[in-house]
């Protein structure tokens, strides 16, 4: 049996919502979510819940940035909980030679809200590293929508008792930008049959982009028609956009846009030419035999 | 006797337990990844490009379509005489801190980043061989992260063809042999098409979390407008390519050269034989053999492999899909950018 740490739920734990005077901010990538969603869907039967260490960055300004995690084995009952400190150890040190830049930044749990428990995780996991962060990601939709939030605890002591701690919420970005890159497609649907390649992934590009283009025209008729109220903000950003588009005078641009089919077309060629004299030069090879 | 026919027994026991084993195996038609496995990859072999990194794969098979559950990354290695035991200890020991966590503990695979698409390299080859030694279907993925800048998501799925890994393993990559089978440097690698599959509970999150916005930042790279270096970088692997294959050929070249030097020596020192033979006859002596194998000029020349050969066309090839793809993108592009322009 792996060595854990198991201790009584001491004080009570008060949540706070956030408050202007936290400092501390956070990051999470779409990996983390991820794998969060993962492991709590392979989560052993009797486990309520799943939680793991969070593993990342902090930047300069204070935000912490989430980019990766992993599950830690653990059981709890009413009034103790046991982590496996050995596997936690293991798998640091696993990571952390595959990415010696990423470090403890704080630890997860699935479901709502911050529970007694947790108090004592979160003490172990202070002394991991300085003031973790604790990520609660509610996946049981308790409130009718996803909430994943961050909390900073700080201990409340009168004199030298310890009365209990306090889980402050931050702010926390969900922006998940390298999710972006892959297509946000990819990752809402259930199944996706194929990856869409280049010239499919350009044609959706330009179909949103007339959309969009047919939704400003609208919108900006209405205004001129009196039927939509003018947002001045909005009206400033379109012609700032319009105008944004470098002006030159027409023949430039037919000189500019020639010369690039030019030479696009004569890629195309040059690639065409070099596919067909592989192929002569491989039947070539294979068909010259010694009498 | 009782022992010949208990062995004679066994032996038949163990003949039966082989037959059942060799059952067919139903090609492989589709590789089935979860967003989480996509994602890992994709953050590993972005993080730390352009070094080339690996890692490996789990997941299940499933009649013809491969799952990939999971993967984890492997640590860059520095030098090598640690290396093996190190990565086979660290390899042991995420598989079976992974299982207690009731991740897949099945390896199918391995995936690898690459260098604006040029993969098809022996070290490929000869890790598939030893893969292929372990696991009954194993594929590798390929991630191009510089393509994927291009707002394309470079994943693809490959797999040794089996005619070719029968040729290879007997070590028959010569020009008749590979008549033979027909084989050609098309069929050395498979391409798998991919197919992406996400949890209900991770789409759920993913839905509520990312609104419907109009456009991503794949739709920004995608109608970039600057593609020159991207091309000019591709253009000048493929020119170092061409290179290369010509100095195969070369080689070749020179290999037949020798062989009909070699031949018409043969010839030469056949007649000689012969004549001296004729002599003899006449003067009533032994004729001598016809053949001597002691002399060098009998010695077969070995026939250049022609792997490399098959493998630096795979690889021109590649490019040039590749700059099909992207010149196809860009007639797209100028021509939305001339009809902005006329507004």
């Amino acid at each position: 049996m792996a060595p854990s740490e198991s201790s009584r739920a001491k004080g009570p734990v008060l949540l706070f919502p956030s408050s202007s005077s936290a400092s501390a901010s956070a990051r999470v990538e779409a990996v983390v979510v991820f794998n969060i969603c993962d492991s709590y869907v392979r989560r052993p039967a009797q486990a309520e819940r799943v939680i793991g260490t969070l593993l990342g960055s902090v930047l300069p300004d204070g935000t912490v940035h989430v980019r990766n995690t992993y599950v830690v084995p653990h059981s709890e009952s009413a009034d103790q909980v046991a982590l496996d400190v050995d596997y936690h150890h293991n798998m640091y040190a696993s990571h952390h030679k595959v990415n010696p830049k990423e470090v403890i930044v704080g630890w997860f749990s699935t479901g709502f809200g911050v529970s007694g428990g947790s108090t004592l995780i979160h003490e172990f996991y202070s002394r991991e590293v300085q003031s973790p962060i604790h990520l609660t990601v509610d996946t049981g939709f308790t409130r009718g929508d996803a909430s994943i939030k961050a909390y900073i605890s700080s201990n409340l002591s009168l004199g030298d008792r310890h009365l209990a701690a306090q889980f402050q919420e931050i702010p926390l970005d969900l922006r998940m930008l390298d999710a972006g890159k892959v297509g946000f497609d990819i990752l809402k649907s259930t199944i996706l049959e194929k990856l869409p390649n280049d010239l499919d992934g350009i044609e959706s590009s330009i179909e949103k982009l007339c959309t969009l283009s047919d939704e400003i025209y609208r919108y900006v008729d209405d205004v001129v028609e009196g039927c939509a109220a003018a947002d001045n903000k909005i009206g400033r950003f379109i012609s700032d956009s319009v105008a944004s588009m470098p002006k030159f005078s027409p023949a430039a641009i037919d000189k500019l846009f020639n010369d690039k089919i030019e030479d696009n077309l004569a890629l195309v060629y040059l690639s065409s030419l070099t596919r067909t004299q592989i192929s002569i030069a491989e039947k070539l090879n294979t068909a010259a035999q010694m009498l | 006797m009782a022992n010949p026919t208990q062995a004679a027994g066994g032996r038949s026991f163990l003949q039966a337990v082989s037959t059942v084993t060799e059952e067919a195996l139903s090609p492989l038609r589709i590789v089935q990844m979860e967003g989480l496995a996509v994602l890992k990859i994709i953050k590993h072999c972005e993080e730390f490009a352009p070094t080339l990194v690996t890692g490996q794969l789990l997941g299940l098979d499933v009649g013809s379509v491969l799952e990939v559950t999971n993967c984890f990354p492997f640590p860059m290695r520095e030098d090598d005489e640690e290396a093996d035991a190190d990565g086979a200890n660290y390899q042991l020991e995420m598989m079976r801190c992974l299982r207690e966590v009731n991740v897949d503990n099945n390896t199918v695979g391995w995936y690898q980043s690459c260098l604006v698409g040029s993969f098809q390299t022996v070290e490929l080859i000869e890790t598939f061989m030893n893969y292929q030694e372990n696991i009954r279907r194993c594929v590798c993925i390929v991630y191009d992260p510089s393509r994927s800048n291009q707002g394309v998501l470079a994943l693809k799925a490959l797999k040794l063809t089996d005619s070719f890994m029968d040729l290879y393993r007997n070590n028959g990559l010569t020009g008749e042999k590979l008549r033979e089978k027909k084989l050609s440097w098309v069929d050395i690698f498979e391409e798998i098409p991919i197919k992406v599959s996400n949890s209900a509970l991770v789409s759920a999150f993913m839905t509520e979390l990312e609104p419907e916005s109009p456009v991503s930042q794949c739709d920004f790279d995608r109608l970039k407008l600057s593609t020159a270096p991207f091309m000019e970088r591709n253009l000048e692997f493929l020119i170092g390519c061409m290179d290369d294959l010509s100095s195969e050929q070369n080689k070749f070249q020179y290999y037949y050269r020798n062989l009909s030097r070699q031949q018409s020596q043969q010839q030469a020192w056949l007649q000689k034989r012969r004549q001296e033979n004729m002599g003899r006859k006449a003067a009533g002596e032994e004729p001598l053999p016809e053949e001597d194998p002691s002399n060098p000029i009998f010695k077969p020349i070995p026939e250049p492999s022609r792997l490399e050969g098959y493998l630096v066309t795979n690889q021109i090839s590649s490019y040039c899909s590749h700059i099909n793809g992207v010149s196809g993108q860009n007639f797209n592009r100028l021509y939305l950018m001339k009809a902005l322009q006329e507004d």
